[in-house]
């Protein structure tokens, strides 16, 4: 809790308006940052950079992420640096406890996205953007203990489409996205990658729909399919329905219900899911 | 998951209702009209003199020229009883090199001067999407 503290301190600091400084997009067009750091929804990375930058400037941001189920408490956090709207680059550590027992988990995640077509809010066509989660597992033991292919690190590539459709519900904002991803992570990487079952890339389907029912708040649910490599236990999709509060460009806080599904035997993984993201510049 | 759609699918039911309720009227109709339009222009003219990077593109223009054509326009888009008789956004806006970010910053006083104005959100989003399909014809030319 010490370092969410420390980057919430950094948020209130931050400094307000450079003219280098992301502030060129419309409030809530940026996203937030889902659960491996990338700018998106809760559990889906989008299409969108991390930032309000606009293809004139940058913008860097700061967030932490923590999802309670029964069984199973996720940490997340990092940072992520987004350059003239195109090339977003981002790096996060997450932890998984057991609550039950001390034992816990680390993972570091480098993330990677690039806009390739298109504004979320003005093209024509959805904005598309491509990017990559490289993943390295910080303890092995239990990645190796149930059969993971790889303990050590893998990568995930995805495609993302996002649009805003200005005014298309009865008058508020609406906004989707599709994303297509390749990976062989079992539980997000943290029980390593490929297993006895499975062992190759597969292509898992995600989606995000959410209403903008004022120029801060958002209501949304998501939905991302996972693999089921490991012979030992099932795995489940995952899905959530959140609220997010973008008071202004400076920060933003999502509050969640997730259902992870099963993990590593522990059935039904459902609980409160918050996260605060902040932009420095 | 069923909470979920079924919380969803009420939403969406509850906005219905709401929705079918005035939809006859035009988009001019729900801004209010030609009083509305005025006040969101007066204020959009106010934000803009405010606001010095966006200003600094005005420096030479004359303004009451610019407000009645943006009346005329504002009208026009919403479907009221205006013909626009200004030069096309193409015209208008060449060879300023309006920027993406200037683009957007300008939303956001448009949305500053429709609060002001007291615009409902919902009407603002409608007025915006008429705007929206100008922008390739303002910016980076
Ligand atoms: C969807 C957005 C916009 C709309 C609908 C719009 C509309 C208009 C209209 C109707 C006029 C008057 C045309 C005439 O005199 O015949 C005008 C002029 C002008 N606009 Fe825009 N505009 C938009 C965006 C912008 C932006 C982003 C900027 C700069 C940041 C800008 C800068 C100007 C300037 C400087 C003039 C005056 C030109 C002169 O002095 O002759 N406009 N605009």
């Amino acid at each position: 809790m010490a370092k969410c503290k420390g980057i919430a301190m950094l948020v209130l600091l931050a400094p307000a308006t450079l003219a280098w400084a992301g502030s060129g997009k419309l409030q809530e067009t940026a996203g937030v940052t889902q659960i491996e750091g990338s700018s998106g929804g809760g559990l889906v990375p989008w299409a969108t950079l991390a930032g309000y930058d606009s293809r004139e400037e940058t913008s860097a941001s700061v967030f932490a992420t923590r999802v309670s189920t029964d069984d199973y408490r996720l940490h997340s956090w990092g940072g992520a640096f987004s350059w003239h709207d195109r090339i977003e680059l981002s790096a996060t550590h997450q932890t998984f406890d057991l609550t039950a027992t001390a034992f816990e988990i680390s993972q570091n995640v480098l993330g990677a996205k690039v806009r390739v077509y298109g504004d979320v809010i003005y093209s024509r066509w959805p904005q598309v953007s491509v990017g990559a989660q490289y993943k390295e597992l910080l303890d092995t033991t239990l990645a190796e203990a149930v059969g993971a292919k790889d303990f050590d690190n893998g990568t995930d590539f995805y495609l993302a489409a996002t649009k805003a459709h200005l005014g298309a519900l009865f008058g508020y904002n609406l906004v989707w996205d599709l994303t297509l991803r390749g990976t062989k992570a079992n539980q997000f990487g943290l029980l390593g990658f490929g297993g006895d079952q499975n062992d190759s890339y597969e292509i898992m389907g995600e989606g995000s729909l959410a209403i903008l029912f004022s120029r801060s708040l958002a209501l949304g649910v998501e939905y991302r399919q996972k693999p089921d490599n490991l012979g030992f236990a099932e795995e489940e999709d995952a899905a959530d329905i959140f609220v997010a509060y973008i008071p202004n460009k400076q920060f933003n806080l999502t509050v969640a219900w997730v259902d992870l599904g099963s993990i590593a035997g522990s059935d039904k993984q459902t609980g409160p899911y918050v996260s605060l993201t902040g932009y420095l510049w | 998951m069923k909470i979920i759609s079924s919380l969803l699918l009420g939403t969406l039911l509850t906005l219905a209702g709401c929705q079918s309720l005035n939809s006859s009227a035009t988009l001019y109709d729900e801004l209010g009209g030609m009083p509305v339009i005025e006040k969101i222009t007066d204020n959009f003219i106010n934000e803009i003199s405010f606001d010095q990077q966006i200003a600094a593109h005005f420096r030479e223009t004359k303004i009451d020229r610019f407000r009645e054509k943006l009346i005329e326009q504002l009208c026009n888009v919403s479907d009221g009883p205006c013909k626009y008789t200004g030069d096309s956004m193409l015209d208008v806006h060449q060879k300023m090199n309006i920027t993406e970010g200037e683009f957007n910053r300008t939303v956001d006083l448009l949305i500053n001067a429709m609060n002001q104005a007291g615009v409902a959100h919902r009407t603002q989003n409608k007025l915006i999407a008429r705007l929206a399909p100008m922008r390739p014809d303002i910016i980076y030319h």
